[in-house]
């Protein structure tokens, strides 16, 4: 499989915390890649930078070959990278139809029209027109993800989307991603919820303080090496090992 | 009696205009958070070109409109992508700063182009600049009904604008959250050029109608931006109807505040652009708000 995505040695910063230390990383075409890792550990920020929606400090991004690393974030998502956004972002004041025929105005060629995404999250079709700040936490996290779909991307990035929903809404999302995988679209999910990230992944990326601390293929990982990276304990135990 | 139905009549057709002032300078503030104190003095540039275009073509302020618009539309975009964007990078306080020195230019330069004369459009109106139609004792000027019934069309279209089309949909996206529509692929700083060049057509027509009802100087704006700040409080940031209703508040209590004392009619419409200020502060403007909720708590 060819790269869809390509990051090298990316750095990024919230002014004085260096958040993405030198990240270098590809992405297959149709690959589903989970980030995990503790608070802080810089996958937000990455995944910002990947959108657009923060401007690295150093390295570059590359999308099918091309370098974007100065495109702005609404070039990107005509190109075909979209972001879900951890908190979801909604525009609350706009009703659910607005907030999804917004986003499909980027007008890119896909299966994804306001059809499609009604068959994936049929309880939608329910709500269209009441303020997407009405719908409850489950009901906005689908909005926030057809509102993605509605452009056709290439790439979507997950971003912590079963934060804050209760274990039957997280269900529901998950049951709604195995739709999405179907399709063949490259997928990048940040997740806290470990066993939901390997449930669906392909390739596991475990970052630690803004690098990657490791990575592999779900199936040539045991749960052990992930959970060490997860909280630094491969470091800590090399650094053990050479005292 | 029928003098005080008279006064409300009158009040309520003034407030038209009012509504029709304040629509472009409540829109700025709903879509970009920005209060623009150049906005009277805009709207006095807007009569100023009008005036221009019927002495030296011998035309209707109406047809003239329709060559203003588009430039009205160019200086928006200008005034968003080189004042207004910038400024606003520095914070909050800076485009006030900005736009009020953008009004000193701009009176300056319409003094140095035109002079300190006072002109109006009423002239080139033929009969409708006076006309009225009479019901009983109670007389109503045809220009003042234009006026409110351009006000309501305008706010009305405004709305359904807002709320029916795609770039509507846009700015009130980016009115509640610019840094989230770039990721769904919309360009905010188009979608806020865009909504400054419709505040200035807004701006445009206001401009016109005050030029028609009354006689403008280059620093007529500065009473210009009162009213409208004021019929935009009283009404709320909240909505664009609200700047109707501001209007005709405004419009009515001055015309009251006259009918009571020949001087009343400017302190009245401002004891109740206070009094609605004060009540109204928490939802205009927050820290004002929690100043005022403090002073409120102070024991007597």
């Amino acid at each position: 499989m060819s790269d869809i995505l390509a990051v090298d040695k990316l750095d990024v910063r919230h002014g004085l915390l260096h958040a993405v230390r030198g990240v270098s990383l590809s992405v297959a075409k149709g690959e589903i890649v989970a980030f995990v890792g503790a608070n802080g550990a810089g996958k937000t920020t990455l995944f910002r930078a990947i959108a657009g929606a923060h401007r690295p400090t150093g390295g570059r991004v590359f999308f099918e070959g091309a370098d974007i690393t100065s495109m702005p974030d609404y070039g990107r998502v005509r190109q075909g990278i979209v972001l879900v956004p951890e908190g979801r972002r909604l525009f609350t004041q706009l009703s659910v139809v607005e907030n999804l025929t917004l986003a499909g105005a980027v007008r890119r060629p896909g299966k994804w029209d306001l059809e499609a995404v009604l068959e994936v999250f049929p309880n939608l079709g329910r709500r269209l027109h009441s303020k997407a700040g009405n719908l409850s936490g489950g009901e906005q996290q689908a909005t926030a993800i057809a509102r993605a779909l509605m452009t056709n991307p290439d790439i979507i990035l997950l971003d912590e989307i079963s934060l804050g929903l209760s274990p039957a809404a997280v269900g529901r999302v998950y049951d709604s991603l195995q739709t999405l995988i179907k399709t063949g679209t490259t997928i990048l999910l940040v997740e806290q919820d470990l066993n939901r990230a390997l449930s669906v992944a392909d390739r596991v990326i475990c970052m630690l303080e803004g690098k990657i601390a490791a990575q592999g293929r779900v199936s040539d990982m045991t749960r052990e090496q992930i959970t060490d990276a997860y909280f630094g304990l491969h470091r800590a135990a090399a650094q053990g090992a050479g005292t | 009696m029928m003098d005080w139905i008279n006064s409300i009549i009158q009040g309520v057709l003034l407030g038209g205009y009012y509504s029709l002032i304040a629509c472009g300078l409540a829109f700025m503030f709903q879509v970009m958070g920005i209060i623009n104190l150049a906005h009277g003095t805009l709207a006095i540039l807007a009569g100023f070109a009008i005036w221009t275009v019927s002495e030296q073509l011998g035309v209707n302020p109406f047809v003239a409109l329709i060559g203003v618009l588009p430039a009205m539309a160019a200086v928006g975009w200008i005034l968003q992508r080189g004042i207004l964007e910038r400024s606003a990078r520095a914070g909050q306080l800076v485009p006030l700063l900005a736009t009020f020195g953008l009004a000193i230019v701009i009176e300056n330069l319409l003094f140095e182009g035109f002079g300190a004369d006072t002109r109006s459009l009423a002239p080139y109106l033929d009969t409708l600049a006076y006309d009225s139609w009479a019901i009983g004792d109670i007389y109503i000027g045809q220009l003042s009904v234009l006026i409110f019934v351009v006000a309501v069309a305008l706010l009305g279209g405004l709305s359904l604008f807002l709320s029916h089309t795609h770039l509507g949909r846009a700015i009130r996206a980016t009115a509640e959250d610019p840094d989230t529509v770039g990721l769904i692929g919309i360009n905010a700083r188009k979608v806020n050029a865009a909504a400054t060049c419709i505040a200035m057509l807004t701006v445009a027509v206001a401009g016109m109608f005050l030029g028609m009802r009354a006689t403008f100087t280059p620093y007529s704006g500065s009473a210009q931006l009162l009213f409208a700040f004021e019929a935009a409080v009283i009404g709320g940031s909240g909505s664009l109807w609200g700047t109707l209703i501001g209007g005709i508040a405004l419009g009515v209590a001055q015309s009251i505040g006259a009918h009571i004392n020949p001087q009343g009619f400017l302190i009245a419409g401002h004891v109740v652009f206070l009094v609605i200020l004060m009540t109204r502060v928490s939802v205009v403007m927050p820290a004002f708000g929690s100043l005022a909720r403090r002073l409120r708590r102070q024991p007597s």
